[in-house]
């Protein structure tokens, strides 16, 4: 499909494809855990001194 | 709205909730028309196919110099003015920053082998760009390694100031010394040097990667924000249960 360095070029795409899904995929996982543990302390009544929070 | 209220966390936690799926939306859309471009440009005469590498790989090697020179700008921030949202941005693009420098060099040692016959050489370009991970780890290592989060931010800042000189030396690496990496052929005196149905699908790719950065690093920057507000209610939480 690509030559004859096709294998490369998939390599190359891949490797990329595989790397920022996983980086994405992290920041959105560490972002929903953050919050879900913000909204325990916030269900318990615990607040911030200057609560302005979303 | 001015630019230094945006410099409030709860601010940009307002805007940036706003922007952040639209970014999203436009760095995809970007990357699919810039993909689309570039799998339908024609094979380079002397690259062959191989070419194709290059519409990632130079996106990410741009990237990685230009997400260091925003950890840079954050470390001023942070040594100078103190300010919290400098800190912030600064630990969130770190670890970006990494990922689009080992790419970098991933594309580049896939791209070298049947262009160069080699995955690696020790040259000015490829070391320098080696460096420029290597100073990334060290800043993720840096901050994991001090506990308090005031004293790690200002040790991160000026490391990440102290090695903001290795980026003018990857960009100028191929004009000071003699290297197997070839010229620049983009940003170069006398314009550039790539046919025009190349150029555009390259621009266009590493544009939406830049949004994508953008994107990722705003993302990351939420994230940050929250768990610094985490942190001090659980230490409320704790400091309530003791005096109970």
């Amino acid at each position: 499909m690509f030559g004859e360095h096709g294998l490369f070029i998939i390599a190359s795409y891949g490797v990329s494809a595989l790397a920022l899904g996983a980086l994405a995929l992290w920041t959105v996982l560490d972002g929903r855990s953050v919050r879900r543990r913000l909204d325990e302390l916030d269900s318990r009544g615990v607040r911030r001194r200057s609560a302005g929070r979303e | 709205m001015a630019l230094m209220d945006l410099a409030n966390p709860t601010r940009f936690l307002a805007l940036s909730g706003r922007v952040l799926p639209w970014l999203t939306g436009l760095a995809l859309a970007t990357l699919a028309v810039g993909f689309f471009l570039a799998f339908r440009a024609p094979a380079d005469y002397q690259q062959g196919e191989t070419v194709k590498i290059m519409y990632i790989h130079v996106p990410f090697a741009w990237l990685a110099m230009f997400g260091y020179s925003l950890l840079a700008l954050s470390a001023l921030g942070i040594l100078v003015w103190r300010h919290p949202l400098a800190d912030v941005a600064h630990k969130a693009m770190a670890p970006i920053g990494a990922v689009f420098a080992f790419l970098c060099l991933v594309t580049g040692s896939l791209w070298g082998r049947p262009m160069w016959g080699t995955y690696w050489v020790w040259d000015a370009r490829l070391t320098s760009m080696l460096v420029l991970l290597l100073l990334y780890l060290g800043l993720l290592a840096l901050r994991s390694a001090i506990e308090d989060p005031n004293q790690a931010g200002r040790a991160a800042a000026v490391l990440s100031l102290v090695g903001f000189v290795n980026v003018p030396i990857v960009k100028f690496s191929v004009d000071w010394w003699n290297t197997l990496h070839q010229p620049a052929s983009v940003f170069r005196m006398g314009g550039s040097t790539i046919d025009a149905s190349m150029l555009w699908p390259l621009m266009i790719c590493a544009f939406g990667f830049t949004l994508l950065m953008l994107a990722l690093h705003m993302a990351a920057m939420r994230t940050e924000i929250y768990r610094r507000r985490l942190r001090v209610m659980e230490a409320r939480a704790a400091a309530e249960a003791a005096f109970a």
